[in-house]
């Protein structure tokens, strides 16, 4: 035996198949009792496979799992949690009409016995979560609904609900997906508190700069490989893409092709939503040719805005000029019209179709055009143009009649963006185009955008990571508690600015 | 060796695809080795027959059920339309008459009739479930009850008083019972109904829009698809094919009563889902429904040709359900 216990979790020589593809191929991971433990890697890369071989949601065709030494076979989530292995997802579920304790407790609730009969607990359990959030330092009230909670608060809540299972490696995947800043920084000292209890953390993200800051080792991941395990010091940004993608990156960012022209081509005023604690007064005009990012903290109500353009909210008051004259642009229907396209934030819950084939996601939004004589739709052209987008996006999947749910989140978005393309928009609104897809479709869908911009089309982007905003656009808009706190221009300003903007009404 | 592992597996996925019309296939071969007899052509004609008005009235559930809903007053409508086409077709000579003094109407009339009333109810469905967003479950149990009331006073209407209707036309029982070129009429029909909705669902703008609300009715909002209109339209079209089933389940049985369909409802879905339509909505083939429709037939038919308990038969039927379900079902669980 060499030194094991210098590991508290290691994962040997791990490989998986899946039907025709090879997902895990000879990867081993070890990780310091203490410590975070980074895992990068594109999309597909073969993170979240691997983490899911130790979470018991698949089981290894090869391969051997160590825990503090002892060799364990874990086959099921219960098993793994017995043993100490907990796993925040990425997208978290909670059950929202339920209190924080009970969520907290789920499945196994203090109980009292009456007689013969065993009863919930309410007390101790109440009791068992503030004594949790203490040794945590959490401020949540154990009784409140989750659904009152903000996403930071629930993901507190279930690093908790982790915990307590006496957990010795907590896999986090994503998890700063959803947060604002100020809200990663809370959860950097929850994992701080967690690394001197000695609890390891094995930590899943996109994020290099969080990385950096967080990370004490890092193992990067290449198509279900190990590329290698370096000491977080060691590693810079461009380093870890480079080890990523195989290939030298020193551009996060396409060049932009072309300045906006004067025209503007969306002349929005006073947009204000009949809820009070919703968007007020928010105005800007968007210029033909121009990529305008749009900022703020989670809460801003940013996507809030961009909905009540396409439709999808009700309006109190403003209006909406679209090549100077006024639209009525109040269901999505009649913004289609208006030649708007919106690539919405959630792409499961508002995007795909997660049971129909990617042939049908991507023309879903272009049907119409489709229908020939006798109101029947012309397979042939909608075959083609299915075809067009999968091959202009490079969207990787085995046909166009694979259902969308199989694909990878950075495919699934491409096929989001070309059903957009096809409708020929004129105006595109992306929300949080970028959000949990790798690095290499990252870099494919900014191409896309400047090579739109560089056709004179207009694009709106939401976005929460700061790099991304600086490195498109051409103006960026802030907004602070669904109020407009200021629009920068992008070559004059600074993250610093940025920040101070988005900030500017938070009470 | 290698080559005929993968022969082996792919024959297994096949298999496990198609599993619907395995088991019907299983099914029939069954019922034949037990009694050869099952595999003559009339036996076969008379299983078809059965399942004619079932297939359509299983069709138009398919439309909601794919819609991500449920029809629960689909059965009460193939009542409502047996007793209107029945009521308005009856042979002058016969002595209670519906309506005694009713002249030789043409006998698509009656027909279209009973058929536009419940393409209107089904209307009525899909603008309370479009517009008001009631859930369609409560929504259709309202219309369940609401259209057999609307039925039973209208067959209770003086003079008939809840007396079976009979006595029905021959030009009109012909739908039901007679042929032609040797081909039974309401096979012809339920055909000719199975072939329009398949192009409905594979080749229209409106099937593509059925799934898309019913593979994601947010992400459809977001499309552009008209979500209010294209719902109504569909529960409409479902209401037009309850009639035909009704109108035909008359002709076929030669008269009508107020309780006829009755749980028929449950009978569709149980067909539905047997043959692949997801009760979450989105997926769902005409083919499948087909299928599940005649599974049912050739249970129905073959057990009691080969002299199974009728009360077994339903034992049988209800193990069919589940089982096709849960294995149906692999096909759409997460792979571990």
């Amino acid at each position: 035996m060499e030194k094991n216990d210098q590991f508290v979790l290691e994962m040997r020589h791990i490989s998986k198949a899946f039907p025709g593809v090879q997902a895990l191929q000879d990867v081993s991971l070890e990780v310091r009792p203490g410590t975070v433990h980074a895992l990068m890697g594109e999309n597909g890369a073969g993170k979240s496979t691997l983490v899911k071989c130790l979470f018991g949601l698949y089981l290894q065709d090869e391969g051997e799992i160590l825990l503090q030494g002892k060799p364990v076979t874990i086959s099921s989530s219960r098993e793994a949690l017995d043993l100490g292995i907990s796993m925040i997802h990425q997208e978290l579920h909670p059950i929202p009409d339920r209190s924080v304790m009970e969520n907290v407790w789920l499945g196994r609730a203090p109980l009292r016995k009456l007689g013969k009969l065993n009863f919930v607990d309410h007390r101790a359990m109440k009791e068992k979560t503030e004594s949790l959030f203490e040794d945590l330092k959490l401020d949540i009230n154990p009784r409140s609904l989750v659904r009152d909670l903000s996403v930071s608060k629930v993901q507190s809540m279930e690093i908790a609900k982790a915990v307590s299972y006496n957990a010795r490696v907590i896999v986090m995947d994503e998890p700063s997906s959803s947060l604002t800043g100020h809200e990663v920084h809370h959860l950097f000292g929850i994992i701080r508190n967690l690394k001197e209890r000695g609890i390891s953390i094995i930590y899943i993200s996109h994020k290099m700069e969080e990385i950096l800051e967080i990370a004490d080792d890092v193992t990067i991941m290449r198509d279900g490989k190990k590329v290698g395990t370096w000491p977080a010091g060691e590693l810079t940004t461009d380093l870890i893409i480079s080890r990523m993608v195989g290939r030298e990156m020193t551009n996060r960012f396409p060049p932009r092709k072309n300045r906006p022209e004067e025209e503007a081509v969306l002349d929005v005023r006073g947009y204000t939503s009949p809820f009070p604690k919703s968007f007020q007064d928010v105005s800007f005009t968007l210029r033909r040719g121009e990529i305008l990012g749009v900022g703020g903290l989670v809460g801003a109500q940013r996507t809030e805005v961009m909905e009540a353009l396409f439709g999808l909210r009700s309006l109190e008051s403003g209006k909406v000029l679209i090549h100077g004259r006024e639209a009525d642009l109040s269901s999505p229907i009649k913004a289609k019209k208006h030649k708007m396209a919106f690539l919405t934030e959630e792409r499961r819950a508002t995007g795909i179709f997660p049971v129909l084939s990617v042939q049908f996601n991507l023309l879903a939004a272009h049907l119409a055009s489709y229908v020939g004589s006798g109101r029947l739709l012309n397979q042939r052209s909608m075959c083609r143009d299915a075809r067009e987008g999968i091959e202009k996006l490079s969207v990787k999947t085995p046909s166009s009649r694979e259902l969308i749910r199989n694909l990878s989140g950075g495919n699934q978005q491409k096929v989001l963006l070309a059903r957009w393309l096809l409708t020929d928009p004129e105006i595109l609104i992306l929300d949080e185009p970028t959000r949990g897809i790798d690095v290499g479709a990252k870099y494919e869908i900014y191409t896309i955008m400047a090579d739109l911009a560089s056709q004179g089309k207009s694009i709106v982007m939401i976005s929460s990571e700061m790099p991304e905003l600086l490195g498109m656009t051409d103006r960026i808009l802030v907004m602070s508690q669904g109020r407009l706190a200021g629009i920068v221009n992008t070559p004059e300003t600074t993250e610093e600015e940025i920040m101070r903007l988005a900030t500017k009404y938070v009470a | 060796m290698e080559s005929k592992k993968t022969f082996v597996g792919s024959s297994l996925q096949f298999l496990s695809q198609h599993a619907i019309f395995v088991v019907l296939v299983a099914l029939v071969l069954i019922i034949a080795m037990v009694d050869p007899r099952f595999l003559s052509f009339n036996i076969l004609r008379d299983v078809l027959m059965q399942s004619s008005t079932r297939a359509i009235m299983a069709l138009g559930v398919a439309f909601i059920l794919i819609t991500g809903g449920v029809d629960l007053s689909s059965g009460r409508m193939v009542g409502f339309a047996a007793v209107i086409s029945a009521s308005m077709l009856q042979i002058p000579e016969y002595a209670r008459r519906f309506y005694p003094d009713l002249p030789n109407l043409p006998v698509l009339l009656p027909i279209l009739m009973a058929i536009l009333a419940c393409m209107l109810f089904g209307m009525f469905n899909g603008i309370i479930v479009a517009k008001l967003q009631v859930p369609p479950f409560i929504t259709t149990l309202g219309s369940m009850v609401m259209v057999y009331g609307i039925n039973s006073i209208y067959f209770d209407m003086a003079p008939n008083n809840s007396q079976p209707i009979g006595g029905l036309r021959p030009d009109f029982t012909a739908l039901g019972s007679g042929h032609l070129f040797n081909m039974p009429i309401i096979i012809i029909i339920a055909l000719v109904v199975a072939v329009g909705v398949w192009i409905l669902f594979n080749k229209t703008q409106l099937g593509m829009n059925m799934y898309a609300i019913g593979g994601n009715r947010e992400a459809a909002i977001v499309s552009g698809v008209n979500v209010v209109l294209t719902l109504i339209l569909l529960y409409a079209i479902a209401g037009a094919l309850y009639g035909v089933a009704g109108v035909l389940e008359a002709a076929r049985t030669g008269g009508a009563t107020n309780n006829y369909g009755n749980m028929y409802e449950l009978d569709a879905i149980a067909a539905c889902v047997v043959g692949g339509v997801s009760t979450t909505g989105g997926v769902g083939t005409v083919p499948g429904v087909l299928a599940g429709v005649l599974i049912f037939g050739v249970i129905n038919y073959g057990l009691t040709f080969i002299g199974v308990n009728p009360y077994w038969q339903l034992i049988v039927k209800g193990l069919i359900i589940v089982a096709a379900v849960s294995f149906d079902i692999r096909k759409y669980i997460a792979k571990r």
